[in-house]
């Protein structure tokens, strides 16, 4: 299946719904990306106006993921999709509570950033988490766009970034440990740091979900709870 | 109350492995053989080289547009086309591996071993019991009790017998539609055939009826070799455990349902079940 081919039904009027579930699926996951740009930044530069934006805002993301959802249930209900249709779907069905999730983690983020904000900073100001935070950011991002072109190779990139992006979070993890053994007094702080990396980290889990859901709708292949390589080998059967 | 927390129904983790509960074509027995089948009506090719096997105790499902050729494949399967004069056939049909073109093949002893049900109900115009019994007095079968007992098996069989036990001999064409095209399959299990082939069979019925067909249908294959044709992709989808598409006279794709519907190997096929114009 290929993007073309989302449009040439005989029914014009089920074209618009799939085209239309389809972009509020994107418009969702672009608002995603904002969220969590702005919750890092508000937790880089302490800026609490922002994170409170961040927090606020969320009940926009859960709001799509329930009008997606309906307007799923209403194409499934009354066009009963088959084949890639069907299969368009469900992927949609389960990337937006992906979605929805990474939007919590981003809220979360927001929380931390207005913790953080009134203790003393680091020297680094938090560049690990910044470094973290954008290296998710693209990860989605990626997701989305291979989403929007029913791309398996880039979905396969995707997932690939998730292994560095553990990594990251891994490497974050020992530097705070040290930290805590330096210096008790450090605890509450880097407490937070933890929480926000570990934030962070199950986003680009749910951004790896995504690129999994794109290999089933291109390919009907079902790649989760698998290993990388049969991604790989699936996305380019 | 009972502080025992043992699960009742522990979960076969055997059978949740991935794809494990599709159907493989490749497992089944063989009911029919199609070989290499061309069918031209005078001059026009009908149906192009058709090569399929069609499982035993399943159900196969045929789909494809208006004049694809798959209720012409269905008549080739008990013979119907005979009746055609400008009907010319070539290839092999193997039913239990004899070909059922053969010149030593008697087409009545054929007809009863494969039954057909078409679109339409057509009972006779004679009581629902003549109607079931009909096949069985053309066997010159007299005996009464003996009749009496197919009658109330068939009847039962295709899940009419308690709607009309108390009006055996009423006219059959007093029933509604429903109720008729149950008769009719009634009259085609009465003779205990191996194959069913259903032609459109609900496509005239009310949504209510359509789904007592289908109901039948799935406790059908339990006895016996179904073949159906469809328009309705859904009730494909639904009732069949295999699904063939064919296309201007071609097969084009034939495998498990469950595949053919969620993920189909050809964009033909893709293309005409999702209803977009190729």
């Amino acid at each position: 299946m290929n993007k073309t081919s989302l449009s040439h039904h005989i029914s014009r009027q089920f074209n618009e719904e799939l085209e239309d579930v389809r972009n509020k699926v994107l418009a969702m996951g672009g608002l995603v990306e904002e969220q969590i740009e702005n919750a890092i930044t508000a937790l880089v530069n302490a800026d609490v106006e922002l994170a409170e934006r961040v927090i606020s805002r969320d009940y926009q993301v859960n709001a799509l993921e329930v009008a997606i959802d309906e307007e799923s249930v209403q194409v499934l209900a009354r066009r009963q999709p088959a084949a890639g249709d069907l299969r368009l779907i469900i992927a949609v069905i389960k990337t937006i509570t992906d979605l929805e999730r990474i939007g919590d983690q981003a809220e979360r983020i927001g929380r931390m950033a207005i913790h953080l904000a009134e203790m003393e900073r680091p020297k680094n100001q938090y560049s690990e988490l910044e470094h973290l935070g954008t290296q998710v950011r693209k990860m989605l991002h990626n997701a989305l766009d291979a989403f929007a072109r029913m791309d398996t190779e880039a979905a396969v990139a995707v997932a690939q970034e998730d292994i560095k992006v553990d990594a990251e979070y891994e490497a974050i993890m020992r530097q705070m440990i040290t930290f805590m053994m330096e210096d008790p007094r450090n605890v509450k702080r880097t407490l937070d740091v933890m929480w926000s990396a570990r934030a962070l980290e199950r986003m680009g889990d749910h951004a790896c979900n995504i690129s999994e859901y794109i290999i089933y709708l291109v390919k009907g292949k079902d790649v989760r709870h698998t290993s990388l390589e049969h991604m790989e080998k699936q996305a380019r059967d | 109350m009972s502080s025992s927390t043992t699960p009742t129904h522990a979960i076969d983790m055997d059978s949740l492995g991935r794809g494990s509960a599709t159907n493989r074509l490749a497992d089944e027995a063989a009911c029919l053989e199609i070989k290499h089948l061309n069918l031209f009506y005078g001059e026009k090719q009908a149906l192009h080289g058709i090569d399929m096997m069609i499982p035993k105790k399943r159900v196969t499902a045929y789909i494809g547009p208006s004049g694809c050729g798959k209720s012409t494949l269905l008549r080739c399967i008990n013979r119907m086309n005979d009746l055609v004069d400008s009907v010319r056939v070539d290839g092999e049909i193997l039913l239990d591996g004899q070909d059922i073109y053969d010149k030593s093949v008697n087409v009545a002893d054929l007809r009863r071993r494969v039954g057909m049900v078409f679109q339409k109900p057509n009972p006779f115009p004679k009581t629902i019991y003549e109607n079931v019994a009909y096949g069985l007095r053309l066997q010159g079968i007299k005996d009464r009790r003996r009749i009496d007992a197919v009658v109330e098996k068939a009847l039962k069989g295709a899940a009419l017998w308690e709607e009309v036990k108390d009006r055996l001999h009423e006219s059959a064409l007093g029933l509604s539609g429903g109720q008729q095209q149950r008769v009719v399959i009634a009259r085609a299990i009465a003779i205990e055939p191996e194959v069913l082939l259903l032609d459109e069979p609900a496509s005239a019925l009310d949504p209510i009826s359509t789904l007592k067909i289908e109901e039948l249908i799935y406790q059908l294959k339990d006895k016996y070799t179904i073949v159906i044709v469809t328009h309705n992709m859904q009730q494909a989808a639904r009732v069949s455990d295999y699904t063939a598409f064919m296309y201007m006279g071609k097969l084009i794709e034939f495998g498990d349902t469950k595949t053919l519907f969620t993920n189909p190997r050809e964009k033909q096929t893709e293309d005409y079940i999702t209803g977009r114009y190729g």
